[in-house]
């Protein structure tokens, strides 16, 4: 190991410390905050067992997997972005730019213009059809984007995400002006990225996409470094370039789906925390990863915590949040960078 | 040689503009005749009902839609050339973005405002959003390049997008603001389309004073700078063209997208990459276009209409998927 790399490991070992520690203040703070305010000591105390009936309940029952899903799903969004954005050397390629969030949304509209109703064991379904809907898109996307000669071409992909894009919002916004005021409202909160799931059933349906996934992805970061220095010098080196650009792919958008089905239509995480990473640790995949899921899962708990704590009694969905606040700052990052 | 083939193209968009006026004008939840439509235009008599419908209400929406066509499509063709970004359209420079921002805000804190107010101010909301992209863009260091500007505008417009979501979900009015976005022509009457024409023509005469310098820019800074033309300052006058043109449909009909990213491929196609001949030729495409689109949102499930912006993006997208596969990946 040179003195280059001790220094980038330090680096990154120092940064993940940093954001660990971030993430545990805010979810300490997600946690004693919302619509039933419980003291940063009773959340302590419930949480070793010691806490009272009532306390626990709203806490085990409601709080705690709200917000397990909160930092899964913004792992999911940050490392899925990272993978795009290395896959297709483009640094605007994201969840959300590669037509996956329209997907996921088309199939929400389609759940609730079904079902209409939303109450009970059946809105336990919708998951499957946000993460139908993804995974249709993302298999129009590859299938359009396919080249006879010469594969998947990246340049393609994101033209044809966004053409999809663009034809599945058209579908979804012609079914939802259809539909009734409260269930609009509904889709509505959701499409604008409110969390959704809350539920310990909805946590089981997001982990072990979260805890396969991302422990491959890592394994992989060589990969996506091969894949950073070009298509040709990738093959050179002898990067079995397409079989993993797929397997990657999937990853990505498995991920992605996963936390939008129960996060709802949360952007700008994709875009914005491998940016950021990139920033913080430099450009190699071994680090960069598991820091844009940090940063990741940071941004969404932090937004959704913001979401419905000062904006009572109409909270705010998260991803209005991740938007006010990730804007500014990628625009910042933008006006100070050279290109 | 390219001349000719323009002048063929040309009087053949320009002809079947008309035929889809013409079919738009007859067509529609009351049937009417073609000889009533032409004695409507040549000898009106307020006293016939199909006349009062022609005039009225058909009339201003077909006029109104063929120059909102033009404006959409000429605003994209401009954009496209002076960014270098063949995916460049109003909605990339945050002009439907803006737009919408404030007609959100404008349905929060002000709800009884009337139509022509809230055109207004969604026109302001536009070119504000659109040159603080245009100033963010240039401010950086190493000036306005065609990515920073992409990237600058899509971050704006998915924050501003974000933001009015978040207003209407807070204000608890998101359907109505939704059928805003959607957009339509059904709202369009003499009164609007008196203001609205005058001024997209007006802008659009200009446009071919701009094509000489616009197409030595899409070859490149570099080349443009050799041929002597000012990058910067044709740059700023293409961009204030292309807002002000697509601001004023936005106010009017709603976001529409895709015509302003389709036409021009479509344009570019036929004529080539000359933009004195493809921004003329854009302009009467983009009218046949909305034309169609509205007469089609009528025309699906009468009496109620279909959202134009639905109707657009289904021809919109299969021929940008079309574009997307014979793509070779060289920009």
């Amino acid at each position: 190991m040179n003195q280059q790399e001790a220094a980038r490991q330090k680096r990154a070992v120092l940064v993940s410390f940093w954001l660990i520690l971030t993430c545990v203040a805010a979810i300490l703070y997600s946690l004693h905050t919302g619509s039933i305010r419980l003291s940063p000591y009773q959340v302590l105390m419930t949480l070793l067992g010691y806490g009272s009936a009532d306390d626990s309940l709203v806490l085990f029952a409601y709080r705690l997997p709200r917000i397990v899903i909160t930092m899964l799903a913004g792992v999911g969004l940050g490392i899925s972005g990272a993978i795009l954005q290395g896959l297709y050397r483009n640094s605007l390629a994201d969840p959300g730019v590669l037509g996956l969030h329209a997907g996921a949304a088309f199939g929400l509209v389609i759940f609730v213009s079904f079902f209409r109703s939303l109450e009970g064991m059946i809105s336990l379904i919708l998951p499957l059809f946000t993460f139908a809907g993804a995974v249709l898109a993302a298999i129009l996307i590859v299938l359009l984007a396919y080249d006879r000669h010469r594969g998947v071409m990246p340049i393609r992909l994101i033209l044809v995400g966004i053409a999809l894009a663009a034809g599945f919002s058209a579908v979804t916004l012609f079914l939802s002006l259809r539909l009734d005021e409260g269930t609009y409202a509904f889709a509505a909160r959701w499409l604008a990225g409110n969390v959704w799931g809350r539920e310990w059933a909805n946590v089981l349906a997001l982990l072990p996409w979260i805890l396969l996934l991302v422990p491959y992805v890592i394994s992989e970061a060589k990969v996506l470094d091969a894949f950073l220095l070009g298509e040709e010098v990738a093959i050179g080196i002898g990067t079995p370039v397409r079989r993993q650009r797929y397997v990657l792919l999937f990853a990505a958008v498995a991920l992605a789906s996963a936390s939008v089905s129960m996060a709802g239509g949360v952007g700008f995480i994709g875009l914005a925390a491998p940016h950021l990473a990139r920033r913080l640790v430099g450009p190699l995949h071994r680090y960069m990863l598991p820091i844009s899921g940090l940063i990741g899962l940071v941004i969404l708990v932090v937004a959704d915590t913001i979401g419905r704590s000062i904006f009572q009694p109409n909270a705010i969905p998260a991803g209005v949040v991740v938007a006010a606040v990730g804007a500014p700052y990628f625009l910042y990052v933008l006006a100070k960078t050279k290109s | 040689m390219k001349g000719k083939v323009f002048s063929i193209v040309f009087v053949l968009a320009v002809i079947g503009l008309l035929l889809s006026m013409f079919l738009a004008v007859s067509y529609g939840a009351k049937e009417i005749t073609l000889t009533t439509v032409w004695s409507t235009v040549f000898a009106y008599d307020p006293a016939v009902t199909s006349h009062q419908i022609i005039h009225e209400l058909r009339l201003p929406r077909v006029i109104g839609a063929a120059v909102i066509g033009a404006a959409f499509a000429v605003a994209g063709a401009l954009m496209q050339g002076v960014t270098r970004n063949p995916l460049a359209d109003a909605g990339i420079l945050g002009v439907n973005a803006g737009a919408t921002f404030v007609v959100a805000l404008s349905f929060a804190f002000f709800p009884q405002l009337p139509y022509s107010a809230l055109m207004l101010l969604s026109f302001v909301g536009a070119v504000m959003s659109a040159s603080f992209i245009f100033l963010l863009g240039s401010a950086a260091p190493g000036g306005l390049t065609p990515l920073r500007l992409t990237v600058a505008g899509a971050v704006v417009a998915a924050l501003l997008h974000s933001l009015s979501t978040g207003i209407a979900i807070y204000f608890e009015l998101s359907q109505d603001l939704a059928f805003w976005y959607a957009g339509g022509l059904g709202g369009i009457k003499w009164s609007h389309v008196q203001w609205l024409a005058p001024i997209i023509l007006l802008t659009l005469l200009w446009t071919p004073l701009l094509g000489r310098s616009i197409s030595a820019i899409a070859l490149g800074h570099d080349v443009a700078s050799n041929l002597g033309v000012q990058t910067k300052r044709i740059q700023v006058i293409a961009m204030v063209v292309a807002v002000v043109l697509a601001g004023v449909s936005v106010s009017a009909v709603g976001s529409i997208g895709f015509v302003g990213l389709v036409v021009p491929h479509m344009a570019r196609k036929l004529v080539g990459v000359d933009y004195r001949l493809m921004v003329p030729l854009s302009a009467v495409l983009g009218a046949i276009l909305l034309v169609l689109a509205d007469l089609g949102a009528r025309m699906v499930n009468p009496p109620k209409e279909l959202a134009i912006s639905v109707m657009v993006a289904l021809v919109g997208v299969p021929f940008f998927l079309y574009l997307a596969r014979r793509e070779r990946g060289d920009y």
